[in-house]
């Protein structure tokens, strides 16, 4: 009964809901683009925005500062401290977040419409007079330390660092954008405000807005938020290639459960074998209970709790990523099974129905992600940070149809390779040693 | 700043979402369904609560709510092993699953026009579970790494259930989640399915359906899927065990090398939303704001992160959200070269100053002021609605205790929470804990 409901089901597939939002692109009067969505039903505007460099814009020898530097955003700024300010936004009910990636900085709002005005005016004068007092930056720092210590003695943290030391070296992926315990102690006030004019200027910049808010007053809102930054930065960090060779690094560590941080070099965003790759990836270990690494590592043998992979196109290079986690005494279990399914994947490649199941999902799935204003927000900015026009959106499930059978089996012989996968694994794991 | 300790800050109150057009009946099995109107996006959220949690299982067999709720994903009379997942996937939409100490709930996202499908094969595994033996020994042990993964991997939770341990000295909220290790290694079919045969039923669940979905149509699926299911008449009343006269405070330290930086904690007991009576879980919400919501202008945050460096991250959390008596919170992590004796002794001052002093009317408008603005941001969140309203209804609460609790906590004053602090900040109802990486770091 129920599998014919389902066939019933896939017939009127054609009719899936599409994804109805109208994105207006706007250029204020000052030259700032952004894209906008106007949704009047609830009273609050959300933005995002976004600013590319951000950590790999950390001058040599100073890792850690702009991160440091956007967490003292929030504060002190103008001619308030930090609780001036966090009494102010408090009053105003207003919600901002400031964030630094690896090389984007975020900053995401939401505003009420009875005081946009005034939240929006708090928002500019963290951004462009941050005032970075001597006594924040030395209590920031100590959280940031304290965060330090924490990820020494984290078990996935401790792979991610060994991982990404290893594959990136010296570049700015190569280390954690938290800097060390010396490189934080020994940052000043002054690096600062370098970190500031270097990190948050209007070349880099990408913003979306969502919500109670005409188009047409867009402009003017980003001019008055934005135009005060400096025009220009210094130039991004050079690219990158991925620098590990296949291999097991064990990391001891006492801990009961052992975690496994495995992967290669990658594919581009805008290679145009990137959705083939990515229908790939699904069927491999994207895809939740769907994805064959799921099926083998955790429905059939009980080894794990969850195991996934990633395709991970950054600005500077590109991974196919996994992670794992898995008893001491089973994780080396857990990783043949998955060095197993890596070469089964690049030898045989999907079959013709994995490829439609994993379409239909991928195409079905895609229009519920805009199921709100920040939703919406979040989604149109990281669009407009990989060079995708507006009707992407439109357009977007007709370039995973088009992926045909050859294609995804041809980008999954190129782009997989078993013997390449270095596996950094933390923990006591039994039976596995680390071998290059 | 305050990314630390980002999992044991986690505060939820709940509160109604007046604007959302929200409709709700009984079928004549007694389930009861809460329908949701968003129709801004084609979307849909289905789920279904179960009045069952860990709190409600059998006596040495922990974990077997949470168990049972993963079994759930294997065959029925109809459907194969995974099935219900790959049909979900398959129409575009993501499904999951969670359990707490007082509910299991089933859900699905999809496109609005799948809600059909989504409520046939939800109703199947209602009372048409076909495991085996096999199934329960592989999933056993994907439990067990869940359990890893979440708890023996990191110190931190491993610390907090010794303390909610010795916080409950008689109720079941005493037991982890997930179970105590050594009982989820003897779970069983019989376990599973005596829980699953008993409590899965019309009569003990709830139906929650939000997104772009009408209620009159919403009211005919619910009727032929849901409606056919016969009630269990030997569903039992929910009898919890009450905590006894707590008489003594008690003091754990807890060492564990993987703790990077030492922190002390205190749990007292606290009172939950009630029925009609939600003033109280109301007076405390502003008192964990007023105590340590904002580093920045509370007044553990103040005194402890900006009058004096005594510490890199303090904080207070309450929830309401529980059917049985809850706890209010606070935590302080000392700064470098600070002692825990030193960093609980400011804590401790923090709150006979609270007890003392007036409070601040400012901070009184300010917080009314950002509880009614979630208000508006939560509608943005259908999901998340849902929720809210599987939990209260879970919880013994009504959807009428949903949509006043808003206005509830507007009217909260400073002399409610003033009274509800002298009662609750009472130490032989709470749990001290320090956490260290050695005993040495324990002064």
């Amino acid at each position: 009964m129920l599998r014919f409901l389902s066939t019933v089901f896939l017939v009127i597939f054609a009719n899936f809901a599409q994804a109805e939002i109208d994105i207006k692109e706007v250029t204020s009067p000052g030259g700032i683009d952004a894209w906008v969505v106007e949704e009047p039903s609830i009273p609050f505007v959300a933005l995002e925005i976004r600013f590319r460099g951000s950590a790999s814009l950390d001058l040599p020898g100073k890792r850690g500062a702009t991160n440091l530097m956007v967490g003292l955003l929030e504060e002190g700024s103008g001619d308030m401290t930090a609780q001036e300010f966090q009494a102010a936004r408090e009053a105003l009910a207003a919600r901002f977040s400031y964030r630094a990636y690896d090389d984007t900085l975020s900053i995401s709002a939401r505003v009420l419409t009875e005081n946009r005005d005034e939240a929006l005016a708090l928002l500019r004068q963290s951004l462009v007079t941050p005032t970075f007092d001597q006594d924040a930056l030395d209590r920031v720092r100590a959280q940031v330390l304290t965060g330090i210590a924490g990820d020494a003695k984290d078990p996935n943290e401790i792979a991610n660092v060994a991982f990404d030391a290893g594959a990136f070296g010296d570049h700015p992926y190569g280390s954690s954008l938290s800097g060390t315990v010396d490189t934080v102690n020994a940052l000043t006030r002054e690096d600062m405000f370098d970190a500031h004019r270097n990190a948050l200027t209007r070349d880099q910049l990408f913003v979306s807005v969502v919500g109670d808010v005409r188009a047409d007053e867009v402009g003017q809102m980003l001019d008055a938020l934005l135009l005060d930054l400096p025009a220009t930065g210094p130039a991004l960090p050079p690219d990158v290639a991925f620098g590990l060779d296949g291999g097991v690094t064990v990391i001891d560590f006492k801990t009961p459960q052992s975690v496994a941080l495995f992967g290669h070099a990658g594919i581009k965003r805008d290679d145009e074998d990137f959705f083939a790759a990515y229908i790939m990836n699904q069927v491999l270990g994207a895809g939740g209970f769907e994805s064959r690494l799921m099926e083998e590592v955790r429905e059939k043998r009980g080894l794990t709790y969850g195991i996934r992979t990633y395709l991970v196109p950054k600005f500077h290079s590109e991974m196919v990523l996994g992670s794992v986690a898995s008893a001491n005494n089973t994780i080396a279990e857990a990783i043949e099974v998955t060095r197993n399914e890596w070469a089964r994947m690049a030898n045989e490649g999907l079959t013709a129905e994995e490829l439609e199941t994993a379409k239909t999902f991928l195409t079905g799935e895609y229009p519920l992600r805009f199921d709100g204003n920040s939703e919406i927000a979040k989604i149109m900015v990281g669009m407009q940070m990989i060079g995708l026009s507006p009707d992407y959106v439109v357009n977007r499930n007709d370039y995973i149809n088009a992926v045909t059978l050859e294609d995804v089996n041809r980008v999954a012989a190129e782009l997989l390779r078993p013997d390449d996968l270095h596996f950094v694994v933390v923990g006591k794991p039994e039976g596995l040693e680390s071998a290059q | 700043m305050t990314r630390l300790f980002a999992l044991i800050a986690l505060i939820g109150f709940a509160a109604g979402a007046k604007a959302a057009e929200v409709t709700t009946f009984s079928l004549d099995n007694g389930m009861d369904v809460v329908v949701i109107e968003d129709h801004r996006a084609p979307a849909v959220v289905h789920m279904v609560w179960y009045r069952i949690g860990s709190a409600d299982e059998p006596v040495g067999a922990s974990g077997v709510a949470h168990f049972l709720e993963h079994l759930l994903f294997k065959a029925t009379d109809v459907l194969k092993a995974g099935e219900f997942s790959a049909t979900v996937a398959a129409n575009g939409g993501t499904d999951n699953a969670f359990t707490s100490y007082d509910y299991t709930a089933y859900f699905q996202r999809i496109a609005a026009d799948r809600l059909e499908l989504m409520m046939q094969m939800e109703s199947n595994r209602m009372n048409n579970l076909a495991i085996t033996a096999d199934d329960i020994e592989t999933e056993r042990n994907v439990v067990l790494e869940e359990r890893n993964q979440r708890t023996e991997n990191n110190p931190n939770a491993l610390a907090s259930e010794q303390f909610r341990a010795a916080l409950y000295q008689n109720h079941r909220y005493g037991v982890p989640v997930i179970g105590w290790k050594h009982e989820m290694e003897q779970l069983d079919l019989q376990d599973a399915l005596g829980f699953y045969d008993l409590y899965y039923s019309p009569n003990n669940a709830i139906l929650i359906v939000a997104g772009d979905v009408e209620p009159e149509e919403v009211k005919t699926l619910a009727e032929t899927y849901y409606g056919v299911i016969p009630a269990e008449p030997q569903l039992p009343d929910r009898l919890r065990p009450e905590e006894p006269q707590q008489r003594a405070e008690r003091r754990i330290t807890f060492a564990d090398p993987r703790v990077s930086t030492s922190y002390v904690t205190r749990s007292y007991l606290a009172p939950e939303r009630d029925p009609g009576a939600q003033e109280e879980a109301a007076a405390l919400v502003y008192l964990a704001e007023l105590l340590g919501g904002s580093p920045f202008t509370s007044d553990l945050g103040r005194a402890l992160q900006f009058d004096s460096q005594t510490a890199v991250y303090t904080n207070a959390s309450y929830s309401g959200n529980a059917l049985d008596d809850t706890s209010f919170s606070v935590t302080v992590v000392p700064s470098a070269g600070v002692t825990l004796s030193e960093a609980e002794a400011a804590m401790d001052d923090v709150i006979a100053a609270f007890l003392e002093n007036p409070i601040d009317p400012e901070r009184m408008e300010s917080i009314r002021t950002q509880l009614r603005a979630s208000e508006v941001y939560a509608l943005d969140d259908v999901s998340g609605l849902a929720r809210r309203y599987g939990a209260a209804l879970t919880q013994s609460l009504t959807v009428e205790d949903v949509q006043v609790w808003p206005d509830v906590l507007q009217s909260v004053t400073e002399d409610d929470i003033k009274a509800v602090a002298a009662k609750v900040f009472d130490r032989d109802q709470s749990v001290t804990g320090w956490v260290v990486p050695n005993k040495e770091e324990a002064r």
